[in-house]
């Protein structure tokens, strides 16, 4: 088996007024083929920033300042943090997609779902599409003898050729800014329309025709959600990253959503980076958990493992603090620290009930204390 | 155990206007015909998706909503309510029991006598930056409830703040400060004091700890029991968290679309649910041990409208084991055994 996606040394800060905020401090975390990896930690530590890091998406004051992320693309393994924006736009969405935690914030209200799915398929599989509207452009020439119609179709017909031919070819940009003639495009939205539909039954929902011409306002949230997991999936990723997908919705439509992520997962065999601050959900979904605490990576460990032996303090607590029946609440003391003035040394020895003076003095590093089991902790 | 707080047939509509001149043309049914009684001292569990009317129903028994019909009874004397119900089952419309609701129903209290019962029953919400205003000092967000009750002299009150923020675990270095210097736990803390600084009875608790972390949530938890300890307060907490509940609570009532279709101690229910509805919930909390086997009933659909809500039983299109019955006539609320209510037709005593 070998790695989808490292990450190295990742370092993350952003620059504002108060002062220089360390988002990340040195991410290491690798993600194997068809595994999904749960990220967890509180609000805060970094999970999410650490998803936008890989797809270059930080917002503007913050700013990558060391580190790689290799990515096994297509061909070869590049260093995404080296891509130029045009090549990283036609990665997103393509190769790497994400499903974010609020549908309604994530769908654009102004447009149906149709819309917004297929411009996932205009964007990265134009080719495909125009080669399939050409063959329905030679079936309906060959059912009518010339007259207008006879030639419309051959014009639309040479214009389709040459967008097989040449993808960026100047006289079609230039063609599909004139009115009337740009209904040449009308065919290729047709079968990004079929292919939208399809995607749509792919994720169980009920009557996608009818879905697919309503606005996102009109669907429930679980719904939403669907739709913008058809986004993700649309051009079969080869890694997704799911940013608390199922955190705004109920716990029965959360089943609904974790089923239907397991069931695209092993369908589309992709590897999935999972983020999400609920245990409960890691246990039934992942593989491997990273446990992540004010903007580091504590533990790495296999799914069974980590929930049976749980070596960091902060993931100990983690696991204490799950509510269980017939027992106390143990509470975490504190609270998550700042990030513009970390605690020096081991971030966490504020909090840490087992803290000893070394904590507060040196940063620990990432050890592999059992196979496949790490953890950066001066006790182990 | 001692009826704290009774609703009978609690009703709560939502008009929907349209048309010409904006009239009614229907209604949101939000909580309809809801008949609870919480005993005194317990914490009261109240689940169900969003959208079922939780949050309506403990915004209307505390009358920050008024109810459309039923009603609501808050620490009526023992005799008084035997007197009451005597009084409506003779059918004929006496006089007494008009004077007597009046007297002690909820649902018919004026503004002025609704202030005075205030102080005594309280609220804390979700989302505790959204339910402090960002332009209060913490003193004066605390205070505020005394000044506005009057129960408190001005030159006391700084007094009483601290007390309660000693209480909820805050110093007193946080009483000159903004809610948003605050960390969310300690925010939902200020809320919880200031709901508590009239010194209440009754406080619901809507879906307190929905909005913070996983760790500050124990804490918050341990509060809450705390509290109803050193206090003797009665909780009505509603939550969408089955895990929360299930370790909050004394008894869980679970809520679909705007009717209860169980209610029963919480052990019982997370152990063995009766109503199909129960069983799909408790199926579908994730449980954090990877190891554990799973027997999960997936829901199909979603919750329907309650504008328009499915005729007899609610749940029937999402319901795998749905009957004829179930289709046309809608199940009452029967007690199976002691102390377990369901409403389902499949479900007989």
């Amino acid at each position: 088996m070998s790695n989808i996606l490292e990450i190295e040394d990742l370092v993350l800060r952003f620059y504002t007024y108060e002062g220089v905020v360390k988002a990340l401090e040195g991410v290491n975390l690798h993600v194997k083929d068809d595994e999904t990896l749960g990220v967890v930690g509180e609000t805060g530590c970094g999970k999410t920033m650490t998803a936008l890091s890989i797809l270059s998406l930080i917002p503007p004051p913050g700013k990558i300042e060391g580190g790689k992320i290799l990515f096994k693309g297509r061909e070869k393994t590049i260093d995404l943090l080296k891509q130029n924006e045009a090549y990283l736009r036609s990665i997103r969405g393509k190769d790497i997609s994400i499903i974010f935690q609020e549908p309604s914030a994530a769908l654009n209200p102004v447009y149906t779902v149709e819309e917004q799915i297929s411009e996932v398929f205009l964007q990265h599989r134009k080719e495909e599409l125009a080669r399939k509207a050409l063959e329905a452009i030679e079936k309906d020439i060959q059912s009518v003898k010339g007259g207008l119609k006879g030639f419309i179709y051959g014009f639309e017909r040479k214009i389709y050729k040459r967008m097989v031919e040449k993808p960026r070819s100047l006289s079609l940009r230039f063609l599909s800014r004139i009115p009337v003639v740009r209904r040449f495009k009308r065919r290729l939205k047709k079968e990004a329309k079929k292919e939208t539909i399809d995607i749509l039954r792919k994720t169980e929902i009920p009557d996608p025709e009818r879905v697919a011409d309503m606005y996102p306002h009109e669907l429930s949230g679980g719904m939403q959600q669907r739709v913008v997991i058809s986004i993700a999936l649309a051009c079969n990723p080869k890694l997704l990253i799911a940013d608390e997908p199922t955190t705004s919705l109920d716990v029965t439509v959360q089943a609904q959503i974790l089923n239907l992520i397991k069931k695209l997962k092993e369908e589309f065999e992709s590897s999935i980076i999972y983020i999400t601050h609920d245990l409960g959900v890691v246990a039934e979904t992942c593989d491997r958990v990273a446990v992540m605490y004010a903007g580091n990576v504590v533990e790495i460990a296999d799914v069974k493992e980590i929930f049976k032996n749980p070596l960091h303090p902060y993931t100990k607590g983690l696991m204490e603090s799950i509510p269980r029946p017939g027992k106390d609440f143990k509470a975490i003391k504190g609270t998550v620290p700042s990030m513009i003035n970390p605690p020096s040394g081991c971030r966490f020895n504020p909090r840490c009930p087992e803290a000893i003076e070394r904590c507060s003095i040196e940063k620990p590093k990432m050890i592999e204390v059992e196979k496949t089991h790490f953890v950066s902790c001066h006790l182990h | 155990m001692e009826t704290f707080l009774e609703t009978v047939g609690l009703r709560k509509y939502y008009p929907v206007t349209g048309g010409v001149f904006r009239r009614k043309i229907m209604d949101v049914k939000a909580v309809d015909d809801v008949s609870l009684s919480m005993a005194k001292g317990e914490c009261f569990g109240l689940v169900g998706e969003s959208g079922c009317g939780k949050t309506t129903y403990g915004k209307t028994i505390i009358r920050l909503l008024k109810p459309t019909s039923g009603h609501i009874y808050f620490d009526v004397p023992m005799d008084v309510k035997e007197k009451i119900v005597e009084l409506e089952n003779s059918s004929q419309r006496s006089q007494e029991l008009e004077k007597l609701k009046k007297r002690y129903d909820l649902s018919k209290f004026g503004r002025r006598k609704m202030k005075s019962l205030r102080r005594r029953m309280q609220i804390v919400y979700q989302d505790p930056s959204s339910s402090l205003d960002p332009r209060q000092l913490v003193k004066s967000i605390i205070e505020e409830p005394l000044k506005v009750q009057g129960q408190v002299k001005r030159k006391h009150r700084r007094e009483r703040a601290l007390e309660i923020l000693g209480k909820v675990g805050l110093t007193e270095r946080s009483l000159y400060r903004y809610p948003h210097e605050f960390s969310g736990g300690q925010r939902q803390r200020i809320a919880i004091a200031r709901a508590l600084a009239p010194n209440p009875k009754f406080v619901v608790l809507d879906e307190p700890t929905s909005s913070v972390d996983v760790s500050v949530r124990a804490q918050l938890l341990n509060l809450f029991q705390e509290l109803q300890k050193e206090l003797g307060l009665t909780y009505l907490f509603i939550s969408h968290d089955l895990s929360v509940v299930e370790c909050i609570s004394d008894r869980v009532a679970v809520m679909y679309v705007g009717k209860i279709v169980e209610l029963a101690p919480t052990t019982e229910i997370f152990k063995e649910p009766l109503h199909p509805y129960s069983i799909a919930l408790m199926s579908s909390i994730p449980v954090p041990d990877p190891t554990a086997k799973r027997n999960r009933i997936i829901l199909k659909g979603d919750v329907p409208s309650p504008v328009n809500p499915p005729p007899g039983c609610r749940f029937n299109p999402r319901c795998h084991m749905a009957m004829d019955l179930c289709r046309k006539e809608d199940p009452k609320l029967i007690e199976v055994k002691k102390g377990r209510f369901v409403a389902c037709h499949l479900i007989k005593s």
